[in-house]
């Protein structure tokens, strides 16, 4: 398991004192002048090397998503985080904003200026109104202490942080929602291209970084890319928070290193699965979207990207979700299910109405209405959606369906009506 | 909550902010360059529905196009995309109660029971005295505090059956309850981190293992 001193986050979860005094006395912003001298090019490649990947959920290469900002164009740039943390299961975030707010503000400078940007805008949430308070709290504190404005941390470097807090809706979390919503109009995603890196935030070059992301990028800056790297395994270095929930005897957020098996991670840090390991009926790996794994799986699960994959799933945004063998997976689905069909923008025919049409089907298949061919036409919508839609709500509303009968359809149609 | 709106005579009401707002108004302006006022219309609508006793009125929605320099016809098709966005009266506390799926693993089902029976409404009602509004929704990002509930701007989090009944009895008395975990723990610290402040956050058995690959 990682070591306390390789962890980012010496105060995830506030037991230390969580103002700007605190922060620098656990090393916030030491040295980040001299981090900020090395220069655009430099930290870029540094945070390349590091092998960074977004922890978002898509796993993009955090550095060369950075290098794909225009350089030298005379216009403004943006960053934009996105702490619009709404996949269920996900609840990671919120702790670096309302505990470590410092490493997210320290890491937006640092990435903004590598990018070019002077300004950033932060999209949390609206639920996440504590939390917002929290780091405005911190904001307030850095431009009182000269750490933001025209000379931000006295590098002569101007950087503004402004954050917006958003209403309500999930499908924000995708990143032209989240920049149309910052304009002031529905979250509805933008068609690609044109890509936010040439026309994002007001129609100016911006990249959209999770939260995650952002926040470990001066701990990397400061102990060096091969720090960062020699943690966890090949393409998926580092440490990453966990959030695991569900049937385990004590649920938590933990920061552990890519590449930690699923039961370790489990037993070590929540007390294990309720009734034991052998108890264990199915986990969902990385938020509601990804698919489920059943319990042969799990046994040789490995915690980051390529480990899930390898088994069929994906790390998403590391949030497990565990059931016991006492879950009733199909209402578990269900309410997954139901879910995406609340929250899909209404843009995209497949998806508007997709997601409808497999909630019902879900909801006869839970209360046991639905004969065995309904789970072939369920099967067929979700192929119908899958890549047909502008954003990934549609796949994401489509894969624990997916997940669910690839794992159990033989357990779940002998409960329907008339059997096969 | 999506609900239709027909401008009437009788929800036609006018509104404008209070000097105190008015400041907030300027200090929103001011995040974005001038000329995008149009951003400001999600927190200027949150403001609104702040003063307006936690719901946005057509008369809050006029005011805030005014504003921003937006059609109406825009802001309400802001106003009716977010859920938050409250567009009938709601009671003085907003009782949200997740049931998403890692809250109903751990047992919301009997969580929104014992909000009903306490309250003696139905999800999407209000409570005759006008202080509860009971309402269902979707994952609150605190799963590992499952489950919980939002009343206004605060979560409880870690919850059993009894907790509801002390919570909302406090609110109805005019009370401020605890708010955060109801758990024996701060927040989402796993169970290890026996308490506040404690001097070691590693499990007793981490030495033995030497960490980083």
């Amino acid at each position: 398991m990682l070591n306390e001193k390789d962890k980012i986050y010496s105060n995830i979860y506030g037991f230390e004192d969580v103002t700007l005094k605190g922060a620098v006395s656990r090393g916030d912003f030491s040295d980040i002048k001299n981090i900020i001298a090395k220069g655009k090019e430099e930290i870029i490649n540094e945070v390349k090397s590091s092998g960074l990947r977004g922890r978002g959920g898509a796993g993009f290469s955090t550095g060369m998503k950075w290098s794909f900002m225009p350089k030298d164009d005379g216009k403004q740039h943006y960053l934009v985080i996105n702490a619009d943390e709404g996949e269920p299961g996900t609840c990671k975030d919120r702790e670096i904003m309302r505990h470590e707010p410092f490493k997210l503000i320290e890491g937006a400078f640092i990435a903004s200026f590598a990018m070019g940007a002077t300004a950033c805008y932060i999209y949390i949430r609206g639920e996440f109104f504590r939390e917002a308070e929290a780091l405005q709290r911190a904001v307030d504190e850095c431009y009182e202490k000269g750490y933001l404005g025209n000379n931000a941390c006295g590098t002569g470097e101007k950087f503004d942080f402004y954050i917006q807090r958003g209403a309500g809706a999930y499908i924000c979390g995708e990143e032209t929602a989240l920049i149309e919503s910052i304009e002031g109009k529905k979250g509805q995603p933008r068609l690609k291209p044109p890509f936010p890196a040439m026309f994002g935030l007001f129609g100016m070059p911006t990249t959209v970084n999770n939260v995650e992301s952002i926040a470990g990028v001066g701990t990397i800056m400061r102990r060096g890319a091969s720090w960062f790297s020699g943690i966890g395994r090949e393409n998926n270095h580092g440490t990453k928070l966990f959030g695991i929930s569900g049937h385990v005897n004590k649920p938590c957020v933990v920061e552990e290193e890519m590449g930690i098996s699923l039961k370790e991670l489990l037993e070590k840090h929540c007390d294990g699965v309720i009734g034991g390991w052998d108890n264990l009926k199915a986990v969902i790996p990385g938020g509601s979207s990804t698919p489920m794994l059943p319990k042969n799986l799990c046994d040789v699960a490995i915690m980051d990207f390529d480990g899930l994959r390898e088994v069929g799933s994906s790390l998403g945004t590391a949030a497990v979700i565990v059931m016991d063998k006492s879950a009733n997976l199909v209402k578990c689905i269900t309410r997954l299910s139901a879910f995406y069909a609340h929250e899909s923008c209404g843009q995209c025919t497949p998806c508007r109405e997709g997601t409808n049409w497999m909630k019902q089907i879900m909801i006869r298949i839970a209360n046991g209405q639905a004969s065995s061919h309904e789970i072939d036409d369920l099967l067929e919508i979700t192929k119908q959606i899958e890549g047909n839609t502008i954003c990934a709500l549609g796949d994401a509303a489509a894969w624990p369906i997916q997940g669910l009968f690839k794992h159990f359809r033989a357990e779940i149609e002998s409960t329907l009506k008339g059997g096969m | 909550m999506s609900t239709v709106i027909h401008k009437t005579k009788e929800n036609a009401d006018t509104f404008e902010f209070s000097l105190e707002n008015q400041a907030k108004v300027k200090a929103i302006f001011a995040k974005y360059p001038a000329d995008r006022k149009q951003s400001a219309v999600m927190p200027l609508l949150d403001l609104g529905q702040r003063q307006n006793d936690g719901w946005v009125s057509v008369g809050v929605m006029n005011h805030v196009a005014k504003l921003v320099g937006m059609p109406y016809i825009r802001v309400l098709e802001v106003a009716t995309f977010y859920t938050m966005y409250n567009l009938k009266p709601v009671g003085k506390n907003h009782v949200q109660v997740c049931t998403n799926i890692s809250c109903y693993l751990r047992g919301s089902d009997k969580i929104l029971e014992a909000c009903k029976k306490e309250l003696g409404v139905e999800v999407g009602e209000t409570t005759s005295d006008g202080k509860f509004t009971l309402s269902e929704v979707e994952c609150l990002g605190a799963c590992a505090n499952a489950p919980m509930i939002q009343i206004n701007d605060d979560y409880y989090e870690d919850l059993i059956t009894d907790n509801v009944s002390t919570i909302i009895n406090e609110l109805r008395n005019d009370k401020k309850p605890k708010v955060g975990s109801y758990g024996n723990r701060k927040g989402a610290e796993p169970h290890y981190c026996a308490c506040a402040n404690s001097p070691s956050l590693v499990p007793d058995d981490a030495d033995k293992n030497d960490g980083v690959k």
